[in-house]
């Protein structure tokens, strides 16, 4: 179980995130979804401690993870394995030597820094390649692959950490429709094969409604939605995204097929104000 | 006329007038700093028009005489000491060669503690600046002046010079190469639970490392032309030899030597270039 408790985050005088309190019970998948700037990718890093938060604290399985240092702290980040939009490979080395990265957090520091990695995690490394398809690149250089290829890649670092849970950060936001679905499934399926838990922040109301168990709406750095993915009605997600009427986000966020939507909740919006 | 392109046009010229005031500033200044130059450095045309000849005289007084019935004899007689200078002139790269080598070394521990962008310690980061500084604030001969007092004549004082001067130089340019380099890998490892030696082991030396071998190639050039020149003050090498010779008025010696450091200089410059753009466009080593 995570908890977080009155979680504030100030960048200077923006607030990022603002006094969030959520509990997420172990192998759940949970799409975080709301528009840009809202906080989504600040909560994220919160939870992996890439960021310190200025006021709250987080908790996993009763440790207090906002008072970790040191050791402890690197073993927490990678305890919660983090998926970025962007992949953050490392390009010239290659996709086995990537995947490996994920073990970094589990050794001393001297053997790590002449590529010293155990047989046993050799062979780890492999079966993850193997089981998101890419063991035929083991061997190339991580930036000759395709964007829906190197997301995979970097589902295995994440799954060489061996994780309690995954954030995955926009993960499939610069990936065309066949790739996000490859991707995505990744996910779903080390959810339920393995019973890591997901935290996916999601551009797509769509991907939320078909892969997750739960959707959290965020906005302006507060929860504004917490709920299944059938309780999120055309309201409610008005409630997320602001309600201008003809705006961009909130269509691009219901995506090409969801169009029909959208012009039903514009009417709906009407009756309530008429 | 829109209002809009009214606006946009008074804008643009503004901008240009400013623009042209800031040329002009900076052609003033630019000019102001020569002239001043000019004085304190006693550059003065007449002393060098009237200093030529002398200039002449002794370029050709240096220069053997070669005839082309005695071609073999004169080149012969002229590099009578091949065998030494060669000698010597081994010495000289070894010199730059060991040089290179230690400053490369250091400043590449030096330069991520000195990169503003991986350091967040400002304490440990302002050492690392400030001590590459004096490194290099101070000319390889002067080091070598001083090192050669304390100990001794030879080449040590002449390595452990130029691989000061070295590292303060290349310190500088790693922790550039550093400064500009993508981000995401870094965040990726640090997210993943990698240290700050892991961060920079696989996030760093990857991305920057086809670029410190070619600045250090580049410096192995230069620091050639500098083991030549700490000769002078005893540190051993071809230049000792070269400023006996020079001291000793051994004319012909002096063109012998000097075309020999020319050679040299031009082979290894051409072969570290090669090396330079392969290294580029090589795949990552680590
Ligand atoms: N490192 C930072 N320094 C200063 N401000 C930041 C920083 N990171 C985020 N912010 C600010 O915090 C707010 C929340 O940003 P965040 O990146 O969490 O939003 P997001 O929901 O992930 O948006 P997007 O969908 O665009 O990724 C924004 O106003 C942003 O400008
Ligand atoms: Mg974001």
């Amino acid at each position: 179980m995570l908890r977080l408790d009155n979680i504030v985050k100030n960048f200077g005088g923006t607030r990022a995130v603002n006094n969030v309190s959520i509990s997420i019970p172990n192998g759940q998948m949970v799409g975080i979804i709301g528009r840009s700037g809202a906080g989504k990718s600040t909560l994220l890093r919160l939870i992996n401690r890439l960021l310190d938060p200025c006021e709250g604290q987080i908790e996993f399985e009763n440790s207090k993870i906002t008072a970790l240092k040191g050791r402890s702290l690197l073993q927490w980040r990678a305890r919660c394995a983090m998926i970025f939009q962007q992949f953050n490979l490392v390009g010239r080395l290659n996709v086995l030597t990537n995947v490996l990265l994920g073990r970094l957090a589990y050794h001393r520091t001297l053997p790590t820094l002449i590529k010293h990695f155990s047989k046993t995690e050799k062979a780890m490394a492999i079966h993850a390649l193997e089981r998101l398809d890419m063991a035929s690149t083991a061997f190339q250089r991580a930036d000759t692959l395709s964007g829906g290829q190197q997301q995979r890649v970097a589902i295995g670092r994440a799954l060489m950490q061996d994780p309690k849970m995954i954030l995955a950060d926009e993960p499939i936001a610069s990936l065309d429709p066949h790739n996000a679905r490859k991707v995505m499934e990744a996910l779903r399926c080390l959810n339920q094969e393995n019973g890591i838990t997901v935290l996916c922040n999601l551009h797509h109301l769509e991907s939320a409604r078909m892969y997750c168990d739960r959707v959290i709406g965020m906005f302006k750095g507060s929860i504004a939605f917490d709920g299944t993915p059938a309780d999120l009605t055309p309201a409610k997600v008005c409630d997320i995204y602001g309600s201008d009427e003809h705006d961009e986000e909130l269509e691009e966020a219901f995506g090409s097929t969801f169009n029909l939507d959208v012009s039903s909740l514009d009417r709906e919006k009407s009756f309530a104000a008429a | 006329m829109s209002e809009a392109f009214v606006h946009f046009i008074q804008a643009e010229q503004a901008l240009r007038s400013s623009r042209r005031l800031q040329t002009t500033l900076f052609t003033m200044l630019f000019f102001g700093a020569l002239i001043g130059a000019v004085i304190v450095g006693e550059v003065r045309i007449d002393t060098f028009i009237e200093g030529l000849p002398s200039f002449f005289n002794y370029i050709s007084a240096t220069l053997p005489e070669i005839h082309s019935s005695t071609f073999l004899t004169d080149i012969k007689e002229w590099y009578w000491g091949l065998g030494r200078w060669l000698w010597m002139l081994l010495d000289t790269i070894t010199i730059a060669f060991l040089a290179t080598i230690i400053g490369s070394i250091s400043a590449f521990i030096l330069c991520f503690p000195a990169s503003h962008n991986l350091m967040r310690n400002p304490f440990i980061y302002h050492i690392a600046r400030r001590s590459m500084e004096i490194f290099r604030a101070v000319p390889e001969i002067v080091y070598a002046l001083i090192f050669v007092f304390s100990f001794g004549l030879g080449p040590f004082p002449g390595v452990l010079a130029i691989a000061i001067h070295s590292t303060g130089s290349l310190g500088k340019l790693f922790s550039e190469v550093n400064e500009n380099i993508d981000h995401q890998p870094l965040e990726g490892i640090r997210a993943s639970g990698g240290n700050w030696f892991q961060v920079i082991r696989y996030g760093v030396i990857p991305q920057v490392l086809p670029n410190i071998l070619s600045y250090t190639l580049l410096r192995f050039e230069i620091n050639i032309r500098a083991a030549s020149v700490v000769g002078f003050v005893g540190a051993g090498g071809i230049g000792q030899e070269l400023m006996f010779v020079i001291r000793q008025f051994i004319y012909v010696d002096i063109s012998a030597i000097v075309l020999l450091i020319m050679i040299m200089v031009t082979i290894i410059d051409m072969t570290c270039e090669k090396l330079r753009h392969y290294a580029i466009g090589k795949e990552a080593l680590f």
